[in-house]
């Protein structure tokens, strides 16, 4: 098969602390952030890379491509799914401030449009922005079936069919969906057993979780090809179409842990004391 | 031997780090002048040592420390990721990257918050192998270096004794010929790994009577007859990671197993302890940074008198102060790293005599800041920096083992001077 996997650098949570917003409420600052790959991403990528395996032997059995929007730094970002294994990357210019889901999606699909793939798998959000959007807005505008929130593929025809299953409320959903298709991911997409594509032995472990890359899958990716292309390349020129009016922190946290006698009480200081019923 | 194009560290606005004459005119504006070691491959490297000392160890830390022991699969899993063998030639079984690789994975293995898992591995990687790849024959990394890199077999490093642990030339093991075989008798104490290492990077006298000069570096599987864990250790500190005494009687290695020159044990020992002592620098300072920000935190919610600690300014000005001896002794750090790195991997030569003295000072300077951090973090979490049920009271336990491992300061400074030539 081959898939087409984009990816998102989002500021890494663990220096949360350093999110700071401009002093004319216009924007989140990113300096001095560290980055990471969203983990949502990077399942979906570890997800492309089971599909195209044979797990136990390591052969390849198809294409993994990654692609990732913003300035050139990314191109950091995208070397991690190449040290993982992915094949190639696609890198496309665009400064962070011009980019929304929708333009995301439209370049997705002049990509799509290019390389061809049986699949494009991503994750469901991105832990920045939380939109949740980006997969559904590009399976309409190519037309694709779709299936979000993906906690299991599993195919036995080389991809002919996919069955997933979703995670939602009520337990797993089971979808067969016929390639090409839009598949987002959810987090136990990673779990042991949660990609099946008829070559890895069942009995073959995958760890918990998105593999690390080697220090050899390191260096190797170094030699890697990343194609560059351009919004205007893409023929993407509308622009965003979410604007942000302000951005402002939340009120810093005041209160103290404090405990109640009763149910009573707790809806009671819920009311006049916090204010939130 | 190194091929990473891209950033190299002994460019400095334009000029040669390492001493040679300016190339260009100088810039109009000079940039703040900036030292960065790092590549965009170390620092995807560092991204995931610290991946798997966040996700694969921290959430066992408690346990391993209540056992006493971390389990056998984090070598090997370790070595899997390429994290022992990183900074190691292809030909000896590694990846072929530089020392930077080395501090890199020093740096983030604290993150697994038990000094003694870091500490095992750091003996595997750093400490009981680099002479092997130094000195080493073909066999011998085939039989000892490549399985430890890969993290199939345990390494441990055998100088300390029971009688001889600062004055190493006054150690009693000795290995007599006896045929085609050494015989070696003789105990060794401290020994990291020691109760499940496959083989022992053993320290000996082949000629008891030479001083330093009779003393040779044997390699010995621990499945030769005669040896003999004699005792587990209970120690302070570094609960995960096992301390043992052991014992060798009568036990056969051939003489193929000798490591280099017979009598030259010695020196190969002052070399290989360079490697030991930066790494557990490198790797301490982390530490003590890791501790200052976690105390942030901290500071940041903890109530006393109406205000958070932090907004105290007693506290501010301890803080500033413990952080800007970090960021010094850090400095210091990364110079010897950087000499260290020019002499080994740059012109791939010894470790010379004013590299050796900087690792020195690195391990002095950082072992008084690091035991001042730990005591200061204690102070500013209270009682809870007492129990056992938060991170601090087991920081401060392991920490102080870096100012009597690899060389005690006061072996430190008698480097120093001697070495300065007084
Ligand atoms: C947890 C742990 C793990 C260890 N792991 C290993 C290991 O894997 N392999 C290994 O070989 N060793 C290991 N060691 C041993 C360690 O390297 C020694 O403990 C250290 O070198 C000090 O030696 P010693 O304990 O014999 O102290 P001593 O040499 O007896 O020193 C006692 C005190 O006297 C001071 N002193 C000694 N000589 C002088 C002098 N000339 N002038 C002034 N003061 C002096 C010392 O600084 C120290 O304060 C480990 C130790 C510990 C605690």
């Amino acid at each position: 098969m081959k898939i087409l996997v984009p990816v998102k650098r989002v500021a890494d949570p663990d220096n949360a602390n350093k999110v700071k917003v401009s002093a004319d409420g216009a924007r989140v600052t990113s300096e001095g952030l560290e980055w990471k790959l969203n983990p949502f991403d990077e399942y979906a990528v570890e997800a492309a890379l089971r599909l195209n395996e044979n797990g136990a032997s390591g052969e390849k059995l198809g294409e993994v491509i990654i692609v990732s929007l913003g300035p050139d730094e990314v191109q950091t970002t995208i070397r991690q799914p190449l040290a993982m294994g992915a094949d190639r990357g696609i890198h496309v210019k665009a400064d962070d401030a011009e980019l929304d889901s929708t333009v995301v999606a439209k370049v997705l699909a002049a990509l799509v449009a290019q390389e061809k793939p049986d699949l494009v798998l991503m994750g469901k959000q991105a832990v920045d922005g939380d939109s949740n959007t980006a997969g559904q807005v590009l399976a309409e505008l190519l037309g694709w079936p779709m299936a979000t929130f993906a906690m299991a593929i599993e195919t036995a025809d080389g991809g002919k069919t996919l069955t997933i299953g979703r995670e939602v409320d009520t337990g797993v959903l089971t979808l067969k969906v016929t390639p090409p298709a839009v598949v987002t991911v959810d987090l136990r997409i990673v779990a042991p057993g949660s990609v099946r594509n008829g070559v890895t032995p069942d009995a073959h472990k995958y760890g918990e979780g998105a593999r690390y890359a080697s220090l050899k899958g390191i260096m190797a990716a170094k030699k890697k090809a990343i194609d560059v292309r351009t919004l205007a390349d893409l023929g993407v020129t509308d622009g965003a179409v979410v604007t942000y009016t302000k951005f402002e922190r939340p009120p810093a946290r005041t209160g103290s842990v404090r405990f109640v006698e009763s149910a009573q009480e707790l809806v009671q200081r819920l009311k006049t004391e916090a204010k939130v019923l | 031997m190194l091929a990473f194009p891209q950033g190299s560290r002994y460019q400095l606005n334009g000029d040669s780090f390492s001493g040679g004459r300016r190339r260009g005119p100088r810039p109009r504006k000079a940039p703040l002048v900036a030292f960065h070691p790092y590549t965009e491959e170390h620092e995807l490297f560092r991204k995931q040592v610290r991946a798997f000392a966040e996700k694969e160890l921290a959430p066992h830390a408690e346990e391993w420390e209540r056992d006493e022991l971390f389990p056998n699969w984090v070598f090997k899993r370790a070595g899997e990721l390429g994290i022992l063998g990183a900074h190691y030639p292809e030909s000896a079984g590694g990846s072929g990257g530089d020392n930077w690789f080395s501090i890199a994975k020093s740096e983030e293995l604290v993150k697994c918050g038990s000094a003694g898992v870091t500490m095992g591995l750091l003996v595997q990687s750093d400490m009981a192998t680099p002479c092997i790849a130094e000195l080493g024959t073909k066999d011998q990394i085939a039989e000892f270096l490549e399985p430890a890199l890969r993290g199939e077999k345990i390494a441990a490093l055998g100088v300390s004794e029971p009688g001889a642990g600062s004055d190493v030339a006054g150690l009693r093991t000795t290995a007599r010929v006896d045929g085609d075989d050494y015989v070696i008798n003789g105990s060794k104490t401290y020994i990291t790994n020691g109760t499940r290492a496959d083989f022992v990077t053993l320290l000996c006298k082949t000629d008891p009577d030479a001083g330093h000069h009779g003393i040779s570096i044997l390699l010995v599987p621990t499945n030769a007859k005669g040896f003999s864990v004699s005792k587990k250790l209970s120690k302070m500190g570094n609960w995960a990671s096992d301390t043992a005494e052991l014992f060798f009687d009568n036990v056969r290695v051939p003489k193929r197993n000798l490591l280099g020159q017979e009598g030259m044990g010695f020196i190969y020992l002052m070399q290989n302890f360079q490697s030991e002592r930066l790494v557990g620098s490198s790797s301490a300072i982390a530490g003590a940074f890791l501790a200052l920000d976690r105390s942030l935190d901290w500071g940041r919610e903890r109530m006393a008198f109406g205000k958070p600690l932090i907004k105290r300014e007693v506290w501010q000005h301890k803080l500033a102060e413990l952080y800007t001896k970090c960021e010094a002794a850090k400095a210091l750090v990364y110079k010897s790293a950087d000499a260290f790195n020019h002499d080994r991997y740059v012109t791939q030569g010894d470790v010379s005599f004013e590299t050796t003295k900087l690792i020195a000072m690195s391990k002095l300077f950082v072992g008084d800041v690091a035991s001042e951090v730990a005591d200061q973090v204690v102070q500013f979490h209270g009682g809870m920096g007492y129990l056992e049920e938060l991170w601090v009271s087991r920081y401060f336990r392991d920490q102080r083992l870096f100012r009597i491992g690899g060389g005690t300061s006061e072996v430190m400074k008698y480097m120093i001077a001697k070495l300065s030539g007084w």
